[in-house]
């Protein structure tokens, strides 16, 4: 059978996983419930034969929607995974001189932190994408952490010929990043294909659908009438405004994200 | 075309000597190919007027705040645009040398190249350099740009001039470019449009030509290669888990799995939620796969059919390019990666070193940083290869360095001497023949019995003093006698064993049964090696029979390390030797030893005394009976 680029893409994600998975010890991975890192978890049963062998983290503001945390309930109890809500810490603890929006953002930063710091983990899987965002077009695939989380963007690792930086020195750890060569069109494309449940949010009511979901306080919905994910596709087909365009943070200044993935944002 | 062809991507990269024009022509594409994002451009033009500098192309690309100010392109990124005919996704590496890195990094996943040369520079060090690399990346589809086109007045001359300078050079590396195309991206001018200022250019334009080129398929055709990358034991059911890395695997295929030589049955193909049985799989593809056997298999063998398997040899040449700080040089050991297989190599020889200037080949001992060369490696163990020439995807290896990938090249097929004959499988059709000439013989013409002396104990116990003191001893009276010590043993029969656990007791297996041999054969052969595992002396004892005999030679700690002939324990505590006995490693007392000397209590000369009078003892002729090897099997 002659495969389809949905195909290759896959393919490319599970080759990933299961390096990540037989190489790093502890793993985790950061589920947001969204499009993508649900895609992704279907793609991690798809690699390990039905398996999902580490666990689900969520970094968890108390600030989704609530069909977000009703999508969340139900899908562990479907597919049976093991899970961690990792609390994160209030907006009153972080740097006051970032803006209002970045500085809610920046609690999932510390949330991360925490979690690494408690329970050692010594690689994240994170689903995000190059087509996303500038700062996350630049990322390896394998990216190392120094201790405290931060990323050396200007010296990163040599990555070629599927060989990935897999080995440590103590005290830092590794993003892993499978999906980081699909983009948003790619992910729905496949979530129709493999009939991925979804939240409902993305789908147009009256006129308005989330294109990314965020907290509810820093994320607003676009004007659309894609009502089904048929209609969604189309709608990306000849779209020119960008996928974060409703995430006030990537907005507040220039150079914003930059400051947040440079300290440990995903 | 089918709908599914036009949302393949094709991979474009975009290299050439710093200021050439790379960034602008990137941000001429997107925008001429409508590209852009709403508010993209608005944002930067915005950003520019708020630092009061003049907006150029190139400033879509520099999303990073340091890039802008130093106003050149640190990493690899790609940006996605679409032609006529499909997505393209451009990977952008940067012309500055010391980020070759990261242009290896971007330009490895693309399917063609586009170098730009600037048209009144023309041909500079970079150019050539990053073509070089393009070839040893096996990059077939190259279109080469002269840029700034309007800074030569759109000079047909000029152009003739600049591409004849790049035609030569890569003809030197057996490149043959697509097209040569004169382009002012500035401009825009045959980027997407043609331009009316070069009448004279009657070939196509740059958008065209990328819609000529083919994103690099998956090669079905050629052998199969299913390097293993873990294996599952998932309910019972062991699943072997990778990715066919070229030809097609069927339900029922005999599978030979390299380089332990090893063969089963597929008994199925496994995907996930897959709605039917699947019957065979491809080049591309995410697999698992059950076996009829439970043969051992491990993350890094690699399957191929009996007929058309891998290359087995522990030596290779490759071409090299070099990443690492630390120059590459002669001698050192360097961990390898090919496909899923780790090993460690040594650097046998560097055989050139070429200067990617002018192609020129210099004789050295290093490959500094940003060098290419050729260069031999030879590993301890066998390896699975395949030349580059015969697999593009299994003829590369890539060489770490403290944890970081330092270098990668691709395997010739130059002395690549496949070694899998010598390593038939079955063992089952060897049967012990007796030997004409019994024991009882060998000792009456000896004057004694064979024996085996395996002294074992910690680094600087006195293992080889005693033995080659107690061999002398042996000698001066008339006896038969050989040491076998590491320096000996370690140069021919064990030079392809490093020091891992499991190469360490293969090292002791073997050197058990050489000297079983040896007793044998009449002699009294002694062995100096610590031995550390008990489970590794039983088996010299068991290969060897009542011949053997074990003697412990004690020391503590303290002592051994104080003595420290050979520096070894200063090593070992900074961690420059690994798996050091006694520090990092076990070892295990002998539990019922037929002697023990005790060296930091008694002098040298007491104990060679003890144990050459307990050899004495025991190899006098008449002194009960041995049987001979053959007869014991």
């Amino acid at each position: 059978m002659q495969q389809d680029y949905l195909d290759d893409l896959e393919s490319k994600t599970i080759y990933i996983l299961r390096e990540a998975y037989n190489r790093i010890k502890p793993l985790g991975m950061l589920w947001s419930i969204g499009k993508d890192s649900t895609a992704l978890l279907w793609m991690i049963r798809k690699a390990f034969f039905g398996k999902i062998p580490f666990p689900m983290i969520q970094l968890d503001t108390n600030m989704e929607l609530q069909e977000v945390y009703d999508f969340r309930d139900m899908l562990i109890k479907e597919w049976g995974f093991e899970f961690h809500a990792e609390m994160c810490p209030p907006e009153e603890d972080m740097d006051q001189t970032l803006p209002p929006a970045t500085r809610a953002a920046s609690r999932k930063t510390e949330g991360l932190k925490n979690l690494m710091t408690r329970d050692k983990y010594k690689g994240i899987i994170v689903g995000i994408r190059r087509d996303e965002q500038s700062m996350r077009a630049k990322e390896r695939v394998f990216s190392p952490r120094s201790f405290d989380g931060v990323w050396d963007y200007k010296d990163q690792p040599a990555e070629f010929w599927d060989q990935y930086k897999t080995e440590f020195p103590e005290g830092t750890h590794v993003r892993i990043h499978p999906i980081l060569h699909w983009r948003e069109i790619d992910i729905w494309r496949y979530t129709l294909r493999e009939n991925i449940p979804y939240v409902p949010l993305y789908l147009s009511q009256n006129g308005m659908r989330y294109r990314s979901l965020g907290e509810k306080n820093i994320t607003t919905p676009i004007q659309s009438n894609a009502s089904s994910l048929e209609e969604i596709i189309a709608e990306l087909e000849t779209t020119k405004s960008s996928e974060r365009a409703g995430r006030t943070m990537d907005h507040d200044s220039e150079d914003s994200f930059e400051r947040l993935r440079r300290s440990g944002y995903m | 075309m089918s709908a599914l062809d036009k949302l393949q991507k094709l991979g474009v990269v975009i290299v050439g000597h710093v200021d050439h024009g790379k960034s602008t022509l990137i941000g001429r594409l997107l925008h001429d190919t409508g590209s852009f994002m709403d508010g993209k451009l608005e944002e930067l033009k915005a950003v520019c007027e708020r630092r009061n500098v003049p907006f150029e192309w190139s400033f879509l690309l520099d999303a990073f705040q340091a890039e802008r100010d130093q106003a050149v392109t640190i990493d690899t990124t790609q940006i996605w645009f679409k032609t006529q005919k499909r997505n393209c996704v451009i990977i952008d590496a940067p012309g500055h040398r010391e980020f070759l890195k990261n242009m290896i990094s971007g330009a490895a996943f693309a399917d063609a190249a586009i170098l730009v040369v600037d048209a009144k520079e023309g041909v500079k060090e970079q150019t050539k350099r990053h073509a070089y690399l393009l070839h040893l990346l096996g990059l077939q589809q190259i279109l080469v740009v002269i840029n700034k086109m309007d800074l030569v007045d759109y000079s047909e001359a000029r152009f003739r001039e600049v591409s004849a300078e790049i035609t030569a050079y890569l003809a030197g590396i057996n490149v043959k470019p697509h097209s040569i195309i004169p382009i002012a991206a500035r401009n825009g001018e045959n980027i997407a449009a043609r331009a009316d200022s070069m009448p004279w250019h009657k070939g196509r334009i740059l958008l065209e030509t990328l819609d000529t080129f083919e994103p690099v398929a998956a090669p079905v055709e050629r052998p199969l290669r299913f390097p293993v990358q873990d294996v599952y034991r998932w309910d019972e059911t062991r699943i072997i888990a990778g990715r066919i890395e070229s030809g097609v695997i069927r339900k029922g295929d005999v599978l030979t799995f390299s380089p332990s030589n090893r063969q089963a049955t597929v008994v199925s193909v496994e995907k996930w939620n897959s709605p039917s049985e699947i019957l065979s799989a491809q080049a591309g593809d995410s697999i698992g796969i059950t076996l009829d056997q439970p043969i051992f298999v491990a993350r890094g063998d690699v399957a191929s059919h009996e007929q058309k398997a891998p290359v087995l040899s522990n030596v290779f040449r490759a071409n090299v390019f070099w990443l690492g700080k630390k120059p590459l040089k002669v001698g050192n050991h360097y961990k390898i990666k090919l496909a899923t297989y780790e090993a460690t190599v040594l650097v046998q020889s560097i055989d050139r070193v070429i200067n990617t200037d002018d192609l020129s080949r210099s004789e050295k001992d290093t490959v500094e940083i940003n060098e290419m060369a050729e260069v031999t490696f030879r590993s301890r163990e066998v390896l699975a290869l395949d030349s580059y020439q015969d697999s593009l995807k299994m003829g590369r290896v890539v060489i770490v360095e403290n944890h970081d990938v330092v270098g990668g090249g691709i395997i010739g097929s130059e002395g690549l001497i496949d070694q899998r004959q010598l390593l038939q499988k079955p063992r089952e059709n060897i049967h012990a023949v007796d030997h004409m000439l019994t024991n009882v013989a060998r000792t009456a013409r000896n004057g004694h019995k064979g024996a085996v002396i395996w002294l074992t104990g910690l680094s600087g116990s006195g293992k080889s003093t005693l033995a080659m003191r107690v061999e002398h001893a042996l000698f001066n009276r008339g006896m038969q006698t050989y040491v076998l010590d590491g320096d000996n043993v370690r140069k021919g029969l064990c030079a392809d064993l490093g020091f891992s656990p499991e190469e360490r007791t293969e090292n002791i297996r073997r050197i058990g049964h050489v000297a079983a041999l040896m007793g044998d054969a009449g002699l009294i052969s002694i062995t100096a090696f610590i031995s550390p595992y008990r489970a590794d002396r039983r088996k010299a004892r068991e290969a060897a029979g009542d011949l053997f005999h074990e003697i412990y030679v004690k020391a503590d700690l303290g002592t051994c390390e104080k003595r420290d002939p050979k520096g070894l324990y200063k090593k070992a505590r900074k961690g420059e030797i690994k798996d050091f006995t006694g520090i990092s490693s076990p070892y295990e007392e002998p539990e019922n030893a037929d002697l023990i000397v005790d060296t930091s209590a008694q002098g040298i000369d007491a104990c060679v005394e003890m144990i050459v009078d307990y050899i004495l003892q025991r190899t006098q002729a008449g002194q009960g009976n041995v049987t001979s090897i053959a007869a014991r099997k």
